[in-house]
């Protein structure tokens, strides 16, 4: 392995970037591939494929065998409200393979009597957010309603390209955040990667069908990630 | 593979051998590429040998880790990487098997 190849790596994975090692098992040459780099023709799709799925493999292509090893952070959920969706939601989506961490100012709903073995956070978003930032690798799904706790949140995932954003309320609620966020800076771009209203329409009453309605639309975004660029490529 | 929320440091064979590295080490990475059957680890798991035999990181359950390391040392010393084969309880190459019936294909090279 090229040392550099390997400081590359390591780098990008510190900073829970995903990237690949493809390495030459014909001749041993490397080098780290990272996330939107171009790289052509049956090694390119294989390569793209690897950063949708996570699976290494070997793969045959110009008449060579590769062996890309995908190296992809670990997808996280942040929910902002410790309401009751997020009761159902934090326990489904830790055993679909992405751990939680909830945030709710208000001191009466994050109790850990209602979140046993959850990462609770009884603060404001922005104070969390400053120690931990949110990334692309990161799910971020608001459902307290209330602007005051919402709003920043949602900011800061359009910000840090959150492969998910998710707001909860009807479609008059989220036109009022619409104006908010624009007021916030954000663009037009931006605000439509929100999902609004939240989860996959799968007609969910309770609010236990609702998280899982918001816990299929989050595995479809991550496991579509890549896919949208693609489609308008070919 | 999947990488833990953030790098377990102490513990990450790359890692690992990104610092043996920086001490002056002679090092060997050795990578889990083909599986088939009951594998204990995935394709893209790693270990990490150095010059003296210390490595970190698994290929197996233990079962041919002590394999690839004398292995490992070897390719330190030629600079040649080696396509190393598993199967159960394999009695021609290896004196060494998986007994949990799978089979592994792991590759060694050398870091430089």
């Amino acid at each position: 392995m090229d040392p550099y190849a390997l400081k590359t790596l390591n780098a990008e994975r510190r900073a829970r970037r995903a990237a690949i090692l493809v390495t030459d098992l014909g001749d041993g040459r490397d080098r780290v591939v990272r996330e939107g780099d171009h790289v052509a023709g049956d090694l390119g799709h294989a390569i793209a494929r690897a950063f949708r799925t996570g699976n290494s493999g070997s793969v045959e292509a110009e008449g060579r065998t590769f062996f890309l090893n995908a190296h992809l952070p670990q997808p996280r959920l942040v929910v902002i409200g410790a309401v009751h969706i997020s009761q159902g939601l934090a326990p489904m989506a830790k055993i679909a393979g992405y751990p939680v961490e909830i945030i709710d100012p208000r001191t009466a709903f994050a109790t850990s009597d209602r979140f046993p073995d959850v990462a609770l956070h009884a603060e404001w978003p922005e104070d969390v957010l400053k120690r931990q930032p949110l990334d692309s690798y990161t799910a971020l799904v608001a459902v307290t309603h209330d602007p005051k706790i919402d709003d920043f949140a949602l900011k800061a995932a359009l910000d840090a390209n959150c492969f998910y954003v998710g707001a909860l309320g009807s479609r008059k609620t989220h036109a009022k955040r619409v104006e908010r966020l624009l007021a916030l800076g954000a663009s037009a771009d931006q605000i439509a990667r929100i999902h609004a209203p939240i989860g996959l329409d799968i007609g969910a009453a309770s609010p236990a069908e609702i998280a899982v309605a918001v816990l299929a639309q989050v595995v479809q975004a991550f496991r579509s990630r890549g896919l949208e660029a693609k489609g308008a490529a070919a | 593979m999947s990488d833990s929320l953030y790098l377990d440091e102490a513990r990450d064979p790359l890692v690992i051998a990104e610092g043996w590295m920086k001490e002056g080490k002679d090092v060997a990475i050795a990578t889990v590429v083909e599986t088939w059957g009951s594998a204990p680890r995935p394709v893209g798991s790693h270990l990490v040998i150095d010059a003296d035999g210390n490595f970190h990181g698994s290929v197996s359950g233990g079962c041919v880790e002590g394999a690839v390391v004398n292995e490992a040392v070897d390719v330190i010393d030629t600079g040649k990487a080696r396509m190393l084969e598993f199967g159960v309880a394999d009695e021609t190459a290896w004196q060494v098997g998986l007994s949990c019936g799978g089979r592994i294909k792991v590759y060694v090279e050398r870091l430089g």
